[in-house]
This record gives C-alpha cells, sequence and structure tokens, in this order.
C-alpha cells in the first residue's frame, strides 16, 4: 500500500534495480569490473523466474509429451500444451492451431521457405526482402530462389537506416508471392513500418513473413492486428531459453502446407504404403520438441508482462535516448542507423579503431558490446563499414550503464591516440 | 589481463604507420586472407626470388592487432629464404597460443606476445601470417580463410 494516495492515472516509475535483481547473471564480475552487459540484441539473460521454471519443470515434471498415459507424460504434455496457449497470448494468435514451436527465428523462416514457398514458385515469381535483413531472412528465400528459378528482389534503405518506403512500394507487383521483412533491424534498430508493408503487400495478392526477432522483447505484438501471414521470434532475445522459438501462421496457410521435416509426433498413422499426417501444429513439429524451452519461453511471456512490455520499451527508449546523446557527442564517432524510429540498439564506428579493438578494449572494462557485421553484411556494404560495435539494451539497464559504455570508449580513444 | 599488454607502442605505432603498405607491381606470388568472422581482409603479395622473399607488401583492411602483424611480418620476412620463413611462421604461431615464450630470434614480432591472452584475437594476428603461407605454398591467386 502506498503511504500517499495516487490518482488512478499515476504511472508507477519503473524500479530498474529491483528488475535487476530478478537476473542473477548480472552480478558477475568481468575483468574485475562489474559486467555491463550491452549485447541483449544477440542473447538477452534470464530472471530467476525463467530459470525456476526450467528447474521445476526438469526437477517435477519431465517426460516425454503427447506419448504416455502415465502421471508425468500427462504432466509435461500439460506444462508444454500450456506454453503453447501463453504463447498465443502473447502474440494473440486466433488459435493454438497457429502457434508452432521452432528452434528460433531462423528455423521458423527456413520452415516456410521450404513448406510455403518452394512448392508453390517458379520463374517470374518474385520474393521482395529489404536491404536491412538479418543473414536469416536472406539466405533462406536465396535457398528457395536456385530450388524454383524464382527471383529475390531487395528494397533499398537510405542514409538513415530507414527503408525507403517508396521503393519499396514500386518494387511490388503483382509478380511479388512473399514478401520477407524484419520488425526491427538487428543491426541498426530501425522500426518498419510493418502494418504499412503488410497492408501494401497484400493489395498485390503477396503473403508477408515478418522477422520479429527483435520486435518481440520491445514492441506489443499482435499478428491479427498487424495483418501478418507469419510471424516468426526467439525466446532467447525476449528472456527466454536459446533453442526455442515460435512461428505463428496463419490457419489457412498452414492448411495448405505439406509437412517439412517427417518424424515422431507430426503423424497419424504410419504404413509402408501410406502415412497420414498430425493435425495443426504438431504437422509441423517431427521428434520429441525442446519442452523445457517451451515452459522457459512461457516464463519469460508471464515475466515480460508482468514488467508489462509498455514500461520496458518506455524505459529502453530513455536509454538509448542518453546513449545516443553521449556516445554521438564523443570525438571521431560515427553513429550507424539514426532512423527517426528505433529500438534499442546504437550502432557506431570510432575512427581509426577497428570495432574489434573496441569489443577488446570495451571487455577489459567489462562492458559487454556485440561486435562485428551482426549478421548483416550488406548493411556493412551499404555503409562501407567492415564492422560496428554496437550496444544493445534490455529491461535491466540503467543510465550507469551507459556511463560506463562512454567512459570506455574514452579509455579506447586514449589508447589509440 | 593488461591492455597495455596487447596494445604495445610497437602495435599501435604499426596500426597506424604500416609498413611495406600496398600491392607490389613486379608480385609473382600473391594470396588473399579472409576473416568471415570479423570480416578482416588482407592481400599480401610478394616476389619470389629463387627460394628468397626478394620483396613482399600488404595491404587490407583490419583491426589493430590484424594490421600491426601483417606490417610486422613483412618487415620480418623481407630478404628472407623461404626455410627460414618457415621457422619464423612456427616461432610466431607458438607464440600466440602461448606455446613458447618470446624467442629472441623473433626481434620486434615479440611485441605479439601479449595476444596470447586474448584468445578471441590469435586469428587477427596469424592471419597475415596464414596468407603469406598461402602465397608462398600455392603461388598466385591463393585465398585461405581463418574459419
Amino acid at each position: 500500500m502506498s503511504a500517499r494516495p495516487q490518482p488512478a492515472s499515476a504511472v508507477r516509475p519503473y524500479d530498474v534495480e529491483r528488475v535487476r535483481r530478478d537476473f542473477p547473471i548480472l552480478a558477475t564480475r568481468v575483468n574485475g569490473h562489474p559486467l555491463t552487459y550491452l549485447d541483449s540484441a544477440a542473447s538477452s539473460q534470464r530472471p530467476r523466474q525463467v530459470l525456476r521454471a526450467i528447474e521445476d519443470y526438469e526437477t517435477h515434471s519431465h517426460a516425454n509429451v503427447h506419448r504416455g498415459v502415465h502421471t508425468l507424460s500427462q504432466a509435461a504434455t500439460g506444462a508444454f500444451e500450456g506454453a503453447r496457449e501463453r504463447a498465443r497470448r502473447f502474440i494473440n494468435a486466433a488459435s493454438v492451431r497457429e502457434v508452432i514451436f521452432v528452434r528460433g527465428t531462423t528455423e521458423g523462416i527456413n520452415l516456410v521457405a521450404q513448406s510455403y514457398a518452394r512448392p508453390r514458385y517458379r520463374t517470374g515469381d518474385e520474393i521482395l526482402i529489404s536491404a536491412l535483413e538479418h543473414h536469416a531472412n536472406i539466405v533462406p528465400w536465396q535457398l528457395v530462389c536456385e530450388q524454383t528459378r524464382c527471383t529475390l528482389k531487395v528494397a533499398p534503405i537510405n542514409t538513415r537506416g530507414e527503408l525507403d518506403y517508396e521503393a519499396f512500394r514500386r518494387l511490388l507487383s503483382p509478380r511479388t508471392r512473399l514478401v520477407a521483412v524484419a520488425h526491427i533491424s538487428n543491426a541498426l534498430g530501425t522500426i518498419l513500418p510493418v502494418a504499412e508493408l503488410i497492408r501494401d503487400a497484400h493489395a498485390q495478392g503477396a503473403v508477408v513473413l515478418i522477422d520479429g526477432a527483435q520486435a518481440a522483447p520491445h514492441t506489443r505484438v499482435d499478428v491479427q492486428a498487424l495483418g501478418a501471414d507469419f510471424y516468426t521470434f526467439s525466446a532467447h532475445k525476449m528472456y527466454g531459453p536459446t533453442g526455442i522459438g515460435v512461428l505463428y501462421a496463419r490457419e489457412a496457410l498452414l492448411e495448405s502446407m505439406p509437412p517439412w521435416q517427417g518424424g515422431g509426433d507430426m503423424i497419424r498413422t504410419v504404413s509402408f504404403e501410406r502415412t497420414t499426417y498430425n493435425e495443426l501444429p504438431y504437422r509441423f513439429e517431427a521428434g520429441t520438441p525442446n519442452i523445457s524451452g517451451a515452459i522457459g519461453l512461457a516464463a519469460a511471456m508471464d515475466y515480460l508482462e508482468s514488467l508489462s512490455l509498455e514500461a520496458v520499451a518506455a524505459h529502453e527508449a530513455r536509454l538509448l535516448e542518453l546513449a545516443t546523446a553521449q556516445v554521438g557527442a564523443l570525438p571521431d564517432i560515427e553513429l550507424i542507423g539514426t532512423a527517426a524510429h528505433k529500438a534499442a540498439v546504437l550502432s557506431f564506428t570510432m575512427r581509426g579503431v577497428h570495432a574489434h579493438d573496441l569489443g577488446t578494449i570495451l571487455d577489459a572494462e567489462g562492458v559487454a558490446v556485440r561486435t562485428g557485421h551482426h549478421c548483416a553484411m550488406p548493411v556493412m556494404t551499404f555503409f562501407n563499414v567492415p564492422a560496428t560495435a554496437r550496444a544493445s539494451f534490455g529491461c535491466y539497464n540503467t543510465e550507469e550503464d551507459v556511463a560506463r559504455l562512454v567512459a570506455a570508449l574514452q579509455r579506447a580513444r586514449g589508447l589509440f591516440g | 589481463m593488461d591492455l597495455k599488454d596487447l596494445y604495445r607502442d610497437v602495435i599501435l605505432d604499426h596500426n597506424r604507420h604500416p609498413r611495406n603498405f600496398g600491392r607490389l607491381s613486379e608480385e609473382n606470388r600473391v594470396a588473399e586472407g579472409h576473416n568471415p568472422l570479423c570480416g578482416d581482409r588482407l592481400t599480401v603479395s610478394l616476389r619470389l626470388d629463387g627460394e628468397r622473399i626478394a620483396d613482399i607488401r600488404f595491404e587490407g583492411k583490419g583491426c589493430a592487432i590484424s594490421t600491426a602483424s601483417a606490417s610486422l611480418m613483412t618487415e620480418a620476412v623481407k630478404g628472407k629464404p623461404r626455410a627460414e620463413v618457415q621457422t619464423l611462421f612456427q616461432q610466431v604461431h607458438a607464440l600466440l597460443t602461448g606455446g613458447a615464450a618470446a624467442d629472441a630470434a623473433l626481434g620486434k614480432l615479440a611485441a605479439l606476445s601479449g595476444v596470447r591472452e586474448f584468445p578471441a584475437r590469435v586469428k587477427c594476428a596469424s592471419l597475415c601470417w596464414h596468407t603469406l603461407n598461402a602465397a608462398l605454398e600455392r603461388g598466385a591467386a591463393a585465398t585461405v580463410s581463418t574459419e
């Protein structure tokens, strides 16, 4: 109970210190310094709530799912299917039949490429992506193009790292069968206007896949409001475990798609003459799934919603604004990616200091950033840099983290003269 | 872990002012090195006169460790016979991976000994040597990748 009555509209301030206490790894010291973890865009850390959910499951409920009548098998199945329902609510899918557990975003995209696109497309068909995609949203489509002789088109970006929306619209045509774009760019942090892109693509009769790997931890995703045909994301970038993610797909599309992988769980009956397949979503989940991963993912969704996605996003936006101003004011720093709408990512270079040297110097100060091409080599080529350093923010980062980043960058400048 | 042990003055100097930088016009051996992990690329071109490296240059974009290592390498091997370069390569490799203490024979190359404390950076320092090796072994237009 609050000592002083507050108006109902008062927003409780975001208590980052309380959030930090949920993440045991943040107490780690790195090279004699407190850990300053600014690499959540590569992989976020996990709160106790997620670790505990996985341990509880492994300690008390583990058995294989969908297979046994014994008590543990039923408990495991209940927990696993409960996680699917949790994921459905998180993205507001119409039905759990539309929620497929995959290894992560990469597998989600490959599933759509191989099961949806490959059997349908032929010479003359086009797949349209953007110039800021992660390799995971480029290479699966290149494979489909090699397999089917369809064509890959790439919508350009401008020097701020924003999608050239007019060029995107010009590239859309009745030949465009599928549009695949990131919701938020991993290398630059640019937020794409996905609702508009989906509307335009649908007007030309194309289906749309959204790579939501960077979006799921930073923004509320409502697949029905967006109108997405496919939406995929990974647990480990949203405070859940590695090796698990979700592919959302509209049920009508899934019904028209052949199985991708064959094995146990995805079948109804098997004989050497004829095999019939299981119903949705199991038809796309061959083999024993990552059960504890799904349970961890559900716990991560509970956790994020307990903090409020909106509150987390607002907190991260404040840190990004602070970091953009302070890092951008340092001498010899060039910010790479300065879109008007950005989320939680600050990519930059320092003149005369290669990103890998920056990474090592920052690490010596306990500051963890990603350095390299961020699995987005075409983005690096566009900006004519071999690599950038990327600081990315999560629910547990503080203004102190930004200050440590700035101090470590000053150390790098001093060292290299 | 001391940064000054990695970024010694010799390293910083060779990074800022790389020696033998560019492409030989009268090369008869060339190789390209690529570290796909970090995107570093460099080209080593040399003129082999019998068994002796008569002249050598390198060009490319890379981090301070990779640039300085390549610069130091060109100084160390220029004018040397192949067999001696092979021995030097093995000594440098041992130095980088912690197998040996800095030998007096290494001369300025000993400045790279700090790299062993930074395992993630060993490939940065060894890329130029693998590239030189490819140029010597495979002749014209070889490509080597550290991955």
